[in-house]
């Protein structure tokens, strides 16, 4: 039978604890989760990328809800714990859930230290520790509103970065004289203070802070000189304490945190402490690599192997795209300390070396960061450096065998050389699971060794692995770009849209430097869709930026003439619908009349200046564009459900034309088909659909990702319904998560594909705000979106379109 | 809006086309797309893709080219090649452009039909 394994906690520690565990010794354990958090396990350390837009929340999840399930782990998702029975071996979350241990791991992290200065408790003081911050600082951070961000260590610089990029002004007050103090020495925090005041960030050293102004909510900082610095936010990142309160109050050792032995005990043997909770030897770590040094260490006693962790020497990285810092060890001056500095003021770089008996004790990089794990390398392995110590602040490139390219340098690496910090890895696992599970790619690194799986900073040099051992069969193009006017992906782009609040297409080239001047016919129609979707009613639509099709609402033939396809609800028609093609076709001699696939019908061949005039008609008899040329809403294909059919569990043409109706004329990545069949046997072919409704019984069965085009694919269940409202509900909030997240011309299965469908239903079906708040905004785009495109050219709009400019057939002949 | 000047027709204004957009000329010799740059360029080539005769007319413009809607053909405005692997031309047709007015060299034009 299984040991009973609780864990009070649930991130990135106690997760990689998890991780080890399950591989050394899958079922060994049967393992509760209290998370005070309402969510998975995502990487922390990656907070700074998504406030700064350049990752989303689902790219920092570690553990999405399939793995809990998949390893038997019962999750309480915001439960937190107030109590641990050591005598009963149970723990009590607030709500009265209990579970019973055989071994607990505490890994209650820490908490923001507060300032407590007047005014700390005021509605707009914020903090930088989870999600929820970022939530709140995104909410307040509108472009010209100010924040104030007290705290110049590695925290606060990131935020206040973040901030600035969403479009803040931004101050930085630091107690100190020089940033980061605790791991720079003055020259590099200088360097480091011009580099951030270059980003347009306001920076004040020896700030002390004396309050915090405002009477509902923050409205500035005073600073003990008298200062006043406005503020709309501020933000609080001065320092974490530990959470050992929970350890404390059930009779444990406490000091600053929750003391452990080597064994990574506490001072009762069945109960471990994790993570920044945890004091061990007298110190309590804060960053990334002890944290997992320590994981591992818990995991070998779970499954019976007595190894020890024995402290940890950490290294230090700015993640502030385009700052490029290092730092570790100490670096304090003293008598037996002698120094070997570097400087390049052209550059920007400095190094500074601190030396104690020819050993590296400190090591200080600014500008030029890729020696950082060289260097860090020899300071952990005391390595004696009296024979190269003439070249050695030129780096391992000059030092060594000068190899002349940074890939050599990387193949020079000896085989135990750590090249992830963050996840102790070292070069010779990474080439031999390069070479045994035979691994292509950045991803399949990450994947098989938790290389550069944390803060990333490692992935230039796991990518010159690659190349290093794979050669040229490494494409080391893991973001493939829009297209040659960039370097960004569709991702990027999207999410640095939203972040800059970038609302043209001009503005959108500027900002991310696109390498054209105006963009080509792969990346205009991909920007002007993604800046419509985000920016309903503002952003104005660029005509010129539409294929053809979609400026002239019908579907351009080989020939050069159209074809047009009105629109018919859920396949529905009449004989005044059809009395009026029949009209039309005799009419304007369009030579092919043909049923789509989609249940409606197509007239093609009409000559392109006809085209007002055959609208004209046709909106007439009440038919209005069918969208069939457009990245948009296509049809809703029905069968007749119960209103006919022996077989039919609901009204499935009724449920089919609403939600056409509902949604017709929104713009969407790619083309989107939708279909309801009223009973499982499925005469509406719902299941190879982008978005599909099988009706039973007892309700709707929503299905999503279907193709029957290029691929083949049935559709995955996304969830099933009670009634016809909550399935339009649901079908909607999808369509509009695509619209936000969906990359122009991928269709729905890939984009399903790609964020996975847990990732869709947990923001669709789970999270019943989320989907309501979805709905909202696709009612709110369509508002701007649902007016007939023909009834608007037959009065006049986009003339030009539909008419030569001369006809000089006349004048030639009198020539 | 048709006029003659010497070997230039008038064939409309500049603000009839709008920028990085184009219209059609009808004439004699086929369909002649003329062209505005985002940079007010105006530039008039047969509107035939060398490829299998798309209407360029009705492509995405984009720096000094157009992209056919037909198979994505880039040709050059200016010399009218096709760009990149492609290979193949279009004929292009001098431009005058004179007080907003638009002209296209006649004689071209004429060339144009007796080829």
């Amino acid at each position: 039978m299984s040991s009973k394994l609780v864990v009070i906690g649930n991130g990135m520690a106690p997760g990689r604890v998890l991780e080890h565990l399950f591989e050394k010794a899958p079922g060994a354990y049967e393992v509760t989760i209290f998370n005070a958090e309402p969510r998975v396990n995502y990487n922390r350390i990656m907070l700074s990328p998504v406030l700064a837009g350049e990752k989303s929340y689902e790219e920092i999840v570690i553990h999405d809800d399939h793995w809990y399930a998949q390893h038997g782990v019962t999750l309480h998702k915001g439960k937190r714990v107030t109590g641990i029975d050591r005598e009963a071996k149970r723990v009590v979350a607030e709500d009265g859930t209990t579970a019973d241990y055989d071994k607990l791991i505490i890994a209650t992290g820490s908490r923001p230290f507060m300032i407590p200065v007047p005014g700390h408790r005021l509605p707009g003081v914020l903090t930088f520790r989870d999600i929820d911050d970022v939530s709140a600082m995104l909410d307040a951070a509108k472009p010209g509103k100010r924040a104030v961000v007290i705290g110049g260590g590695l925290l606060g610089l990131e935020a206040a970065a973040g901030l600035r990029l969403r479009g803040m002004e931004v101050a930085i007050l630091h107690l100190m004289p020089t940033l980061m103090d605790r791991q720079l020495d003055e020259s590099a925090g200088f360097m480091l203070a011009q580099a951030i005041r270059d980003r347009g960030i306001d920076v004040i050293t020896k700030a002390n802070t004396e309050a915090i102004l405002g009477e509902t909510c923050v409205e500035g900082v005073r600073l003990d000189d008298g200062r006043e610095i406005p503020a709309d936010i501020v933000v609080m990142a001065v320092g974490i304490r530990p959470n050992a309160d929970l350890g404390g109050n059930a009779g444990l050792m406490v000091g600053r945190g929750i003391v452990v032995n080597d064994r990574m005990e506490t001072s009762d043997p069945d109960i471990y402490a994790v993570g920044e909770c945890a004091e061990h030897r007298g110190i309590c770590y804060g960053l990334v690599a002890p944290l997992y040094e320590m994981a591992a260490v818990i995991a070998d006693q779970l499954t019976g192997t007595d190894r020890h962790y024995t402290g940890s020497a950490v290294s230090t990285k700015l993640k502030v795209t385009g700052v490029d810092l290092f730092s570790a060890g100490d670096f304090t001056e003293g008598e037996q300390r002698q120094e070997i500095l570097l400087r390049d003021a052209a550059h920007g770089v400095y190094r500074r070396l601190v030396i104690e008996k020819d050993r590296i004790v400190g090591i200080v990089l600014y500008g030029d960061t890729a020696d950082g794990p060289w260097f860090f390398q020899l300071l952990k392995e005391k390595a004696d450096i009296a024979p190269f110590r003439d070249t050695l602040i030129f780096g391992q490139a000059y030092g060594e065998l000068a190899p002349a390219d940074p890939i050599s340098a990387v193949a020079a690496l000896p085989d135990e050389a750590e090249i992830c910090g963050c996840n102790g890895v070292c070069k010779g696992k990474i080439v031999a699971a390069i070479g045994e599970k035979r691994l292509t790619t950045l991803e399949d690194v990450r994947a098989h060794t938790k290389a550069s799986n944390s803060c990333g900073s490692c992935t230039g040099l796991v990518e010159k692995l690659l190349t290093a051992t794979l050669g040229d069969a490494y494409n080391p193009q893991a973001v493939k770009p829009v297209c040659p006017c960039t370097d960004l992906g569709h991702g990027e782009v999207r999410r640095l849209i939203v972040a800059q609040q970038l609302k043209s297409i001009p503005e959108v080239m500027q900002a991310l430097e696109w390498k054209t001047s105006c963009g080509c016919a792969k990346c205009r129609p991909a920007l002007n869709y993604y800046l419509l979707s985000t920016w309903p009613g503002e952003y104005v639509d660029d005509q010129q930026s539409r294929f053809i099709n979609e400026r002239v609402h019908a579907n351009i033939q080989k020939d050069g003439t159209y074809s047009v396809v009105p629109r018919m609800w859920g396949g529905l028609t009449s004989a005044k619908e059809l009395r009026a093609i029949a009209d039309v076709v005799e009419k304007f001699s369009i030579p092919t009349v043909k049923c789509t696939g989609g249940q409606r019908i197509d007239m093609l061949g009409v000559r392109k200046e006809d085209l007002p005039a055959v609208w004209a008609d046709l909106n007439a008899a009440g038919m209005v564009s069918g969208h069939a040329y457009g990245k948009a809403l296509r049809t809703v294909k029905t069968c007749v459900g119960t209103d006919w059919c022996r077989f039919g569990t609901q009204d499935s043409t009724g449920l089919g034309i609403r939600i056409e109706k509902f949604m017709w004329g929104s713009w969407t990545p790619a083309k989107v088909k939708m279909a309801v069949s009223g009973c499982p046997r499925n005469c509406a072919e719902a299941t190879c659909k982008d978005v599909g409704v099988v009706c039973v019984d007892s309700g709707y069965e929503i299905h999503i990702g279907g193709a029957a085009g290029l691929d083949i694919k049935g559709t995955e269940v996304l969830t099933r319904v009670e009634t016809d409202d909550d399935a339009l509900e649901t079908i909607v909030a999808t369509v509009q998560l695509y619209r936000e997240q969906g990359w122009y011309l991928e269709r729905i299965y890939k984009w399903m594909t790609r964020v996975g469908l847990d990732t869709i239903r947990a923001q669709v079906v789970d999270d019943v705000d989320n989907r309501r708040a979805l709905f909202d905004r696709f009612l709110f785009s369509q508002r701007f979106a649902q007016d007939d495109p023909w009834e608007a050219r037959v009065d006049g709009t986009d003339a030009h379109e539909f008419r030569p400019m001369a006809d000089l057939a006349y004048a030639e002949a009198v020539l | 809006m048709t006029a003659l000047a010497g070997d230039w027709l008038a064939v409309g204004l500049e603000t009839d086309i709008p920028l990085q957009g184009a219209r059609v000329v009808k004439t004699g010799a086929g369909d002649i797309a003329v062209f505005r740059t985002l940079d007010g360029t105006v530039r008039a080539v047969e509107d035939r893709c060398p490829h299998r005769g798309g209407p360029l007319s009705q492509g995405i413009v984009h720096g000094d080219t157009v992209t056919c809607p037909l198979h994505n053909w880039v040709i050059s405005l200016a010399t009218g090649e096709a760009q990149g692997a492609d290979s193949g031309c279009v004929r292009t047709i001098p431009v005058r452009v004179d007080g907003g007015r638009i002209y296209l060299s006649a004689s071209a034009l004429g060339a144009l039909r007796a080829a």
